[in-house]
């Protein structure tokens, strides 16, 4: 059995949700350099992804062409932003560095931690965001439960997203550093740069494109490596049997098999935490009330083409772990010293300290320098360099709509014009990318505080999950309800971490076994936030006075009328395309069962 | 029939699709590739599978699909 990841910090959850693994610190090493035309590739997107800021500037004059792109784009381009708001360059070498480590079990944060969630917004979420024309996950909040739960939530959110951007951003520049020996000043100040300036200009609509134009140089610039790899290995059957050569069993093929205890799988979880932690809370949670990819299928042009974004951004996120998961598992085969020996990656920790050792999140450059010469070398850093900038963008997008509809516009200034909400955006997005700059500086000299920006993120999603489908599906919750769940929820959560921080023993309780490993901690820390959240909603509703059921309609299912979306033939229809996705899905999960 | 001025307004109004954009980048990548591709042929780099020439090949794929989205959405179209 693999050793647990050394820095790995939140664990799976965080990897799946932002994917923040501590990574690549030891930076005192440069693993290639780039030639004139990897240069001029880069160069290339740079002043592409400008020109589309200056571009998308004429039309982004009103608030709702801001902060919404218009409700303008269409079911693949909100269904490709959506799946490509996640698709950031952390998740794609967080993953493949942890499918070196646990192999096919990582991809569950790809099928079981995704797709499911994902055809939930689609078949029964969609309708009420649509119908209820709300901005933001927030915005919702507040038309169902109130300024509390709106307050707690738009206050959480910004705080989160503006923090991440700024992890983001560091991360970029140290993977730079790393890879390419960049300074760290010049890659934060540049990345931040070029995204404010775009994100400023176009708002959503020219974040959204250039989420799309990311997810078509990922593929682009990622693809060869699983392509020549899977050449050089002979086939997948010959890759797998290498590996249980290389490994000495043939556990990293399976991905149900070894669920059955916590000491069976390198990952040290069982499958209550990755069917009902990660499957249904986390990846719930995420999927489906984090405001950050919400945006995107918010933004589709009716309430079909928002049914199918989450369709057909299930459907591509199904052959993400091709360039994500394979070149992990490949690199367990293929991968060796320049004497021919089998290269052996280590955790963090190790690699920091030993000269010529690399460590498992450096998989994917390793992967990418083996396969790639000039040219398609500076494709797949550039694909990097989008994800990260990519991530970045959604990240401050979301913030500045957050901040401008739900707390500025909310508490501080409510009658302002729409032309002055605009412009509010717009300095948002500059001051926002500013504190984010400081959080990259504060990280950079202070390394332990991204392990706690990411476990923010962990603290408010799950509960949050909990109170937006109760909000949804029961009548009866109240508005006092509501926000004490949330509240509850968010401190069970903010206390579990601390307990286990304090006493490390103590995940035996939360993850109710002593085999479990800090991975599973983060799934049955949601899995409990989200059940606290739960609880206590029911029961200080049942306590307090029913909201009138005329104040419900268009916000809870029972008392809205649910419109046609327009669908004549059974193409049109996202059920009928939903069905078709599960049933490949658990195709999948059989043939890898 | 339209005026000189509105068909200008109109043709200023004129969106460039977001599948442009990306046609656009995948072409001149592609031709970046194919003609890195051509100057390997002579230099082999130091790659596993360098053999099979890939920057050459997905250069080509890149420029045809890249080339298929820059006409099909090419602005003034439809």
């Amino acid at each position: 059995m693999r050793e647990a990841p050394g820095n790995v910090a939140g664990g799976l959850e965080d990897y799946f949700m932002h994917g923040l693994p501590a990574m690549l610190l030891s930076v005192d090493r440069q693993l290639t350099h780039l030639a004139p035309v990897d240069i001029l590739i880069l160069v290339l997107y740079f002043a592409l992804v400008v020109f589309i800021g200056f571009y998308a500037k004429g039309q982004a004059n009103t608030s709702e062409e801001f902060f919404l792109a218009g409700r303008e784009m269409t079911a693949w381009i909100a269904g490709l932003s959506f799946v490509s708001a996640n698709l950031g360059s952390l998740e794609l070498m967080g993953w493949a560095g942890a499918a070196y480590q646990y192999g096919m079990l990582a991809a569950h944060c790809y099928w079981f931690g995704a797709i499911p969630a994902m055809l939930f917004l689609c078949i029964v979420m969609m309708h009420l965001y649509y119908i209820s024309k709300t901005h933001s996950v927030p915005g919702y909040l507040q038309l169902r439960f109130g300024e509390g739960a709106r307050a707690l939530s738009a206050v959480s959110f910004a705080l989160m997203t503006i923090l991440m951007s700024g992890v983001n951003m560091y991360a970029m520049a140290l993977v730079m550093k790393t890879v390419l020996g960049w300074n760290i000043t010049f890659s934060i100040w540049v990345g931040a740069g070029t995204v404010a300036l775009y994100v400023m200009l176009g708002g959503l609509r020219s974040a959204i494109i250039n989420e799309v134009l990311q997810f078509v140089l990922i593929w682009a610039g990622a693809a060869m490596i699983p392509i020549l790899g899977l050449i050089e290995a002979g086939g997948w059957k010959n890759l797998k049997a290498q590996i249980a050569v290389n490994v000495g069993t043939t556990d990293y093929g399976h991905m149900w098999s070894t669920l059955g205890h916590f000491r069976d799988n390198p990952m040290g979880v069982h499958w209550t935490g990755i069917v009902f932690g990660l499957g249904f809370v986390v990846s719930f949670g995420y999927w489906t009330t984090d405001f950050l990819v919400v945006q995107r299928v918010l933004s589709a042009n009716n309430l079909r083409a928002a049914k199918m974004a989450p369709v057909i951004g299930a459907a591509f996120k199904m052959a993400v772990p091709f360039i994500v998961i394979v070149p992990g598992l490949l690199a367990l085969a293929v991968l060796k010293n320049p004497d021919g020996s089998i290269m052996h990656l280590v955790p963090e920790s190790v690699a920091a300290g030993t000269q010529g050792l690399h460590s498992y999140n450096e998989v994917l450059p390793l992967m990418l320098i083996r396969y790639c010469g000039p040219g398609l070398l500076g494709l797949g850093i550039t694909a990097l360099v989008a994800g990260f900038m990519s991530g970045m963008a959604g990240n401050v997008s979301a913030f500045s709509t957050v901040w401008t509809y739900d707390l500025y516009g909310a508490f501080i200034n409510k009658k302002a014009s729409d032309k002055h909400y605009v412009a509010m955006g717009r300095w948002s997005t500059v001051i926002g990318m500013l504190v984010s700059i400081g959080t990259a500086y504060l990280v950079m000299n202070a390394a332990s505080i991204m392990d706690y920006v990411q476990a923010l993120f962990s603290f408010f999603i799950a509960p949050l999950f909990g109170t937006v489908i109760l909000g949804m599906l029961w009548k009866r919750a109240t508005k006092a309800g509501g926000f004490w769940g949330l509240l509850a929820g968010t401190v069970g959560s903010i206390s579990m971490f601390t307990w286990v921080l304090r006493d490390p023993t103590a995940l035996r309780y939360i993850a109710m076994s002593p085999d479990a490993r800090p991975m599973a901690e983060n799934l049955y820390r949601a899995l409990w936030s989200w059940s606290i959240c739960v609880v206590v909603t029911v029961i200080v509703s049942l306590m307090t006075k029913a909201t009138p059921l005329s104040e419900l309609s268009g916000l809870v299912y029972g008392v809205t009328p649910i419109p046609d979306d327009g669908a004549k033939s059974l193409w049109q229809k996202p059920m009928f395309w939903a069905i078709v996705v599960i049933v490949v899905f658990f195709i999948l999960n059989l043939m890898f069962w | 029939m339209h005026t000189p001025e509105l068909a200008k307004t109109l043709e200023e109004k004129q969106e460039l699709s977001i599948w442009f954009f990306c046609g656009l980048l995948t072409l001149v990548y592609g031709v970046v590739l194919v003609g890195q591709g051509l100057y390997d042929l002579g230099h082999p780099p130091a790659t596993v599978l360098n053999e099979l020439h890939p920057t050459l090949k997905w250069g080509a794929l890149m420029t045809f699909f890249g080339a298929i989205y820059v006409i099909r959405f090419r602005p003034g179209k439809g």
